[in-house]
C-alpha cells in the first residue's frame, strides 16, 4: 500500500468536542469553501501545513489510546479533510487496525470515489451543515446546498452513524425557520442521531488579524444564552 | 481480646494487635452506588456553618490572623475547652479556647514564633520567653550542628524550605487506634514494647527509642486528659459513630496541639467510620441525615484548624494551609474497592458545607473504582476545584491498601511508616552554579567546587552535563547530610510523641527529598542539545544571561527528546542522594513538587537557558512551563507522566487546569470526559493530579475584586488553596498559568 502524506496544520491532543468521547484531533491544511463563520481561518490555504504520513500521524494516536475509553478515538478536522481523503483513509485504516474508533469532522462539499472510499473506514461523521437555505450557501459559502445534501444522501445509504451539526449565526439561521428545516433533513437521513447547535463565536478574530484576512461576520454580534436555549427547545419538540 | 463496644463487629486478628487494617478489612461494606442517597445539610449543619463564614470573615479583615493566645504554649491540655455553640455541636474539640484564635508552638523555634507574633500586631509573652529562656528548641539544635557550608546552601537558595526553623509535619498518627481500641490499650502495648526492649544490648538507638516510647506513653495519658477536660473519657473503644468519629478527632486534635508541623495529614479515616455509622444505621440509632451531619460536624472543626505562621513562610507555603489530608477510595488487595457510602458523604461535605481548600481531599484512583463513584468525583472536581487525585494502582502494591498521603502527595502505610521532610533543592539554580563553576550570580556567593566558568560562545551539551553531574553529585550528598542534623534534631528536641504513640514502635521511615524546577532544566538541557545557547557573561566573567536561538523540543509536548532528559534528571538526582546514608537508616524518596514555593524559587534563580527570564517564577512541581504546550493537554499530561514513580516514591505532582467548554458541552460530556481523562493519565501509571475546571476570567474577577469571591478554591501544587489567601504574586502565578480551552 502506498504511504499518503497529509498536509496538517495542527494536531489537539484533547479534543473533548469534536465527536463523541476524548478525541486526538488533526487538523488538516487547506479548504475549498470560504465560510464566513470559520473559527479556523488559518487552515484555508493550501499552502503551508506540515506534512505528516499516516503512520506518523497513528503513531502518535496511540500515545494517547487510554484517554480514548469506550467511545473516543481519533478525528480529522480542519480545512476540509475530504481533500485529502486519501490520506484520512489510510489514517482511518491504521486506527482501525489498532483498534481506534474514527470520526471525520467535515463540510461534504465533496463527493468522489475517493471520499467514498474514506468513508467506508469512517465509524461517525460530523456534518457541518452551515444553512438550510441555499441562497444562504451560494452567498455565504461559495457551494450549492445540493452538494452537502448528496454526501448526506449518501452517508444514509451506507448507514454511516452522523452528528449533524449548524453554528448559529444570529441574522442568518436563528429562526424557527430554519430550525424546522433542520429537523426535516433529520427526519428524512434516520443516519442522523445527534445534533449539535453551536453558537457562533467571535474569538477568532483574532486569528483573522494575525493573519490579516478581513473577518466577514466581524459585525454579526454572538447568539444570546436565551435564543440558543430557544433554538434548542424547538429543536428538540416533536 | 473482647470489648462490649465492639459488639456486631466481625472478630479477626485486630482484636489481639494493633491492626487497623485488618478490622476494617474484616468490617466494611464496599458500595458501588450512585450518590442519590446522600443527605444535604440540616438546619443545624447551616446555622453552624453561618457562624463559621461569619468568623472566616472576620479572620480575613484581620489581615488573616484573627487572634493569638501570646501567652500559652500550645500542648494538649494547656487551654481550657473551646467551643463554636457548645449545644449546636456532634462533635466538639478546639485547638485553642475559642474558634480560630491561634496558638503558639516554640518547640520547634523561637524565632518564627516571635517574627509570627510581631507580623500580626503582637508581641510573644514575657512568660513564654522566659519559659523558653534555658530551653533548647529543634531550631538552637539544628543551627548548632549545621556546617558553614549547610548555611550557605540555605542562605543562597539552593536548598529552600527545610524544617529547620519549625515542625516538620508529614507524619500521620494513625488517629483511628484511639476510636477502635481506646487509650488504655494502646499504652498497654506500648508499655509492653518497652519491657521487650530490655532483652536487648542498650545501644544508641535502643536508648533513644526507650526515651522516646516513654515520651509517648505520657502523651497518650495527656490525650485522655485532653478528651476528659470535655467530657468524655476515651480511655475505652469508642461505642458508636459519634464516638468514633469524637475519638479520632480527639487524637488528631492532640496531635495539633502538641505539632506546628508544615502538614498535618489526617490519613484515611471515612471507610473506617462507615463501619460504625453503618452499625449505627443498622440498629436503628442513626440516619442517612445524621450521619451526614456527623460527618459535616467533623469537617467543620477541620475547617477551623490552624497553626501560626510567618510571612516568610506563607511565601513558601501560600494560603495557611495546614495540609489535613484525608485519603478517599482506593481498591483493597482483594479487590473489593474500599470505596463506602462514607467515602461519599466526605465529598459531599463540599456540598453541605461549600467548597474548600480544607481537608485536602484526596481520590485514591484506580482503574477499578466504581464508574459511579467516578463519575461523582468527577462532577464534585468540576463543581468544586478542590480534589486531587493520586494513583492507587501505581501506590498500592508498594504501600497495601490501608496508606494515605502526608502533605500533598507523600504516600506512607498508616501508624506502620512516617517520614523525614526534606523540602526541595533548586535544580535549576544548581544548573547555573555549575555552569558559573561554582558561582551563583543571584546571591554573588561561591559554593559548591570551584571551577572555572565554562567557555566558548555556544554551550555544548556534553560539557554542560559533565559539569552538572559533579555539581549534582556535590548537593546531594550536602543536601542529605544537612537532612541527617534537621532530622536529628527534631528527634531530640521537638519529637512527636501523640503522632509518634499512634504508629507502630518499630516504625518504617522514608527521608523525602524533593526538586524545584524540574521543567526549567530539562527545557534549558533541550535548549542547549538541539538549539544555540549562547552564555552572556558580565564584567567579572560570570554567566548571567543566555541567547538563545533556533526551535528546540519542550516539555510538556509529549516529545521524548526533552521528556526523557526531565526523567533522567529525577534518576540521576535520586541515585546521587542515595549514595549518602541517612539518620536512622530512613529510605531515601524523592517528590517533584513545589507547593507555591515555585514563585519564590523562581525570583531567586538568574535567567536559565530555556529563554525563562531572571525571577520569573517555575512551574509548579512538576508541570511543564507555562504556555509552552503546543498539542494541548493529554500531550501535557504524557510529558508528565513518563517521569517515574520509582523514582519519586515521594510523588509527582502535576497542576491541571481546564475550562469547562473545553472539557465537553453537556454537563453529562464534561464528567464522563473527565473520568477519561483520569482513567488515561493514571493508565500511564502517572502519580498525581490535581484538577481545575474553570475559566481564567473568574480568577482575574477574583484577583480584581476579592471580596466578591470569598470561597473561591483552587487546587495548586498539591494542595488547594483559598484563592484570597494567596499573596498578589501567587495570585498572578495562578492566572498566568496554562489553562487548556477551546482553540
Amino acid at each position: 500500500m502506498i504511504t499518503h502524506t497529509g498536509k496538517i496544520n495542527s494536531i489537539q491532543s484533547l479534543g473533548a468536542l469534536d465527536g463523541p468521547g476524548i478525541r486526538f484531533v488533526v487538523f488538516t491544511q487547506g479548504c475549498n469553501l470560504k465560510c464566513g463563520c470559520c473559527h479556523n481561518p488559518d487552515t484555508w490555504s493550501a499552502q503551508g501545513g506540515m506534512p505528516y504520513t499516516a503512520t506518523e500521524i497513528v503513531e502518535k494516536a496511540t500515545h494517547y489510546r487510554e484517554y480514548f475509553g469506550k467511545d473516543g478515538g481519533v478525528t480529522i478536522s480542519g480545512g476540509e479533510p475530504l481533500l485529502q481523503a486519501e490520506f484520512a483513509r489510510e489514517v482511518f485504516m491504521l486506527c482501525h487496525e489498532n483498534g481506534i474508533n474514527t470520526c471525520l469532522d467535515t463540510s461534504g462539499s465533496i463527493l468522489n470515489d475517493a471520499v467514498k472510499a474514506l468513508l467506508d473506514v469512517t465509524d461517525r461523521v460530523l456534518l457541518d451543515i452551515k444553512y438550510t437555505k441555499n441562497e444562504l450557501y451560494r452567498k455565504h459559502v461559495d457551494c450549492d446546498i445540493s452538494k452537502i445534501l448528496e454526501f448526506l444522501d449518501y452517508l444514509n445509504e451506507k448507514g454511516i452513524p452522523t452528528t449533524m451539526r449548524q453554528v448559529i449565526i444570529p441574522t442568518l439561521n436563528d429562526t424557527e425557520e430554519n430550525i424546522i428545516a433542520l429537523k426535516k433533513i433529520v427526519t428524512e437521513h434516520p443516519c442522523i442521531d445527534k445534533v449539535e447547535l453551536l453558537p457562533f463565536k467571535k474569538m477568532c478574530q483574532v486569528k483573522y488579524d494575525k493573519l490579516g484576512i478581513p473577518f466577514p461576520f466581524a459585525d454579526i454580534p454572538e447568539p444570546t444564552a436565551q435564543s440558543m436555549q430557544n433554538l434548542e427547545k424547538l429543536l428538540s419538540e416533536a | 481480646m473482647e470489648h462490649k463496644n465492639w459488639n456486631g463487629f466481625k472478630g479477626g486478628v485486630w482484636q489481639d494487635e494493633i491492626n487497623v487494617r485488618d478490622f476494617i478489612q474484616q468490617n466494611y461494606n464496599e458500595y458501588t452506588g450512585d450518590s442519590a442517597f446522600l443527605s444535604g445539610a440540616t438546619e443545624r449543619t447551616k446555622g453552624l456553618m453561618n457562624k463559621l463564614q461569619s468568623l472566616f470573615a472576620l479572620e480575613r479583615q484581620f489581615g488573616g490572623v484573627l487572634d493569638i493566645d501570646t501567652a500559652t504554649v500550645s500542648s494538649l491540655t494547656s487551654y481550657s475547652p473551646g467551643y463554636i455553640d457548645k449545644d449546636n455541636e456532634i462533635i466538639v474539640g478546639m485547638q485553642t479556647n475559642r474558634p480560630l484564635k491561634r496558638g503558639v508552638n516554640p518547640f520547634g523555634g523561637m524565632r518564627m514564633v516571635r517574627q509570627a507574633c510581631e507580623a500580626y500586631g503582637y508581641k510573644l509573652s514575657q512568660k513564654v520567653e522566659e519559659e523558653f529562656k534555658y530551653r533548647t528548641t529543634h531550631n538552637d539544635g539544628v543551627f548548632r550542628a549545621y556546617t558553614d557550608e549547610m548555611r550557605a546552601a540555605r542562605k543562597c537558595h539552593v536548598i529552600t524550605g527545610l524544617p529547620d526553623a519549625y515542625g516538620r509535619g508529614r507524619i500521620i498518627g494513625d488517629y483511628r487506634r484511639v476510636a477502635l481500641y481506646g487509650i488504655d490499650r494502646l499504652i498497654e502495648e506500648k508499655k509492653k514494647d518497652k519491657a521487650k526492649l530490655a532483652d536487648g544490648a542498650f545501644t544508641t538507638d535502643t536508648i533513644r527509642l526507650d526515651e522516646e516510647l516513654y515520651q509517648q506513653i505520657t502523651f497518650l495519658g495527656y490525650l485522655k486528659e485532653m478528651a476528659a477536660m470535655y467530657g468524655f473519657d476515651i480511655s475505652i473503644p469508642a461505642e458508636n459513630a459519634r464516638e468514633a468519629i469524637q475519638w479520632t478527632y480527639f487524637a488528631y486534635l492532640g496531635a495539633i496541639k502538641e505539632q506546628n508541623g508544615a502538614a498535618m495529614s489526617l490519613g484515611r479515616v471515612s471507610t473506617f467510620f462507615d463501619i460504625y455509622i453503618e452499625r449505627d444505621i443498622k440498629n436503628g440509632a442513626l440516619t442517612e441525615e445524621g450521619a451526614q451531619e456527623l460527618m459535616d460536624d467533623f469537617v467543620m472543626k477541620l475547617r477551623i484548624a490552624r497553626h501560626l505562621r510567618t510571612p516568610e513562610y506563607n511565601e513558601l507555603f501560600g494560603g495557611d494551609p495546614m495540609w489535613i489530608t484525608e485519603a478517599v477510595g482506593g481498591m483493597g488487595e482483594d479487590g473489593r474497592t474500599l470505596v463506602t457510602k462514607n467515602s461519599y458523604r466526605m465529598l459531599n461535605t463540599l456540598y453541605t458545607l461549600g467548597s474548600s481548600p480544607e481537608p485536602n481531599l484526596t481520590v485514591l484512583w484506580s482503574a477499578s473504582l466504581p464508574d459511579t463513584f467516578k463519575k461523582f468525583c468527577a462532577k464534585v472536581s468540576a463543581d468544586t476545584d478542590s480534589i486531587q487525585y493520586e494513583n492507587d494502582d501505581v501506590m498500592r502494591p508498594i504501600y497495601g491498601d490501608d496508606y494515605a498521603i502526608a502533605c500533598c502527595v507523600s504516600a506512607m502505610k498508616v501508624g506502620k511508616q512516617m517520614q523525614f521532610f526534606g523540602a526541595r533543592c533548586n535544580l535549576a539554580k544548581l544548573l547555573l552554579i555549575a555552569i558559573n563553576g561554582g558561582y551563583d550570580t543571584t546571591s554573588n556567593m561561591h559554593i559548591g567546587p570551584q571551577m572555572e566558568v565554562l567557555e566558548g560562545d555556544k554551550l555544548n551539551y556534553e560539557t554542560v552535563m559533565e559539569r552538572f553531574d559533579v555539581y549534582i553529585a556535590w548537593l546531594s550528598k550536602l543536601y542529605v547530610n544537612t537532612m541527617n542534623v534537621i532530622h536529628y534534631m527534631h528527634d531530640k528536641y521537638a519529637y512527636e510523641k501523640t503522632q509518634m504513640a499512634l504508629h507502630d514502635t518499630d516504625v518504617g521511615r522514608f527521608m523525602a527529598f524533593g526538586i524545584a524546577g524540574l521543567s526549567v532544566v530539562a527545557d534549558s538541557l533541550s535548549a542547549i542539545k538541539y538549539a544555540n545557547v549562547c552564555p552572556i557573561r558580565d564584567e567579572n566573567g560570570f554567566i548571567t544571561e543566555f541567547e538563545t536561538t533556533g526551535d528546540f523540543p519542550k516539555y510538556g509536548n509529549d516529545d521524548d527528546r526533552v521528556d526523557l532528559i526531565a526523567k533522567g534528571m529525577a534518576h540521576k538526582v535520586i541515585t546521587e542522594l542515595r549514595k549518602t546514608p541517612t539518620y536512622r537508616n530512613a529510605v531515601h524518596t524523592l517528590s517533584v513538587l513545589t507547593i507555591t514555593s515555585n514563585v519564590m524559587y523562581g525570583k531567586n534563580t538568574g535567567a536559565t537557558p530555556d529563554g525563562r527570564k531572571a525571577s520569573e517564577p517555575f512551574a509548579p512541581g512538576a508541570n511543564p512551563m507555562h504556555n509552552r504546550e503546543e498539542n494541548g493537554a493529554l500531550a501535557s499530561l504524557n510529558s508528565v507522566a513518563k517521569i517515574s514513580y520509582d523514582d519519586c516514591r515521594d510523588g509527582i505532582s502535576n497542576t491541571f487546569s481546564i475550562t469547562p467548554e473545553a472539557l465537553g458541552r453537556t454537563e453529562d460530556d464534561r464528567i464522563t470526559n473527565l473520568v477519561s481523562i483520569l482513567d488515561g493519565y493514571f493508565a500511564k501509571k502517572a502519580h498525581h493530579i490535581n484538577v481545575n475546571v474553570l475559566n481564567r476570567e473568574t480568577l482575574m474577577k477574583a484577583y480584581e475584586n476579592p471580596e466578591a469571591y470569598p470561597n473561591l478554591t483552587i487546587r495548586v501544587s498539591g494542595y488547594a488553596v483559598n484563592f484570597n489567601k494567596l499573596s498578589r504574586e501567587q495570585q498572578r502565578e495562578v492566572i498566568s498559568r496554562t489553562f487548556h480551552e477551546v482553540i
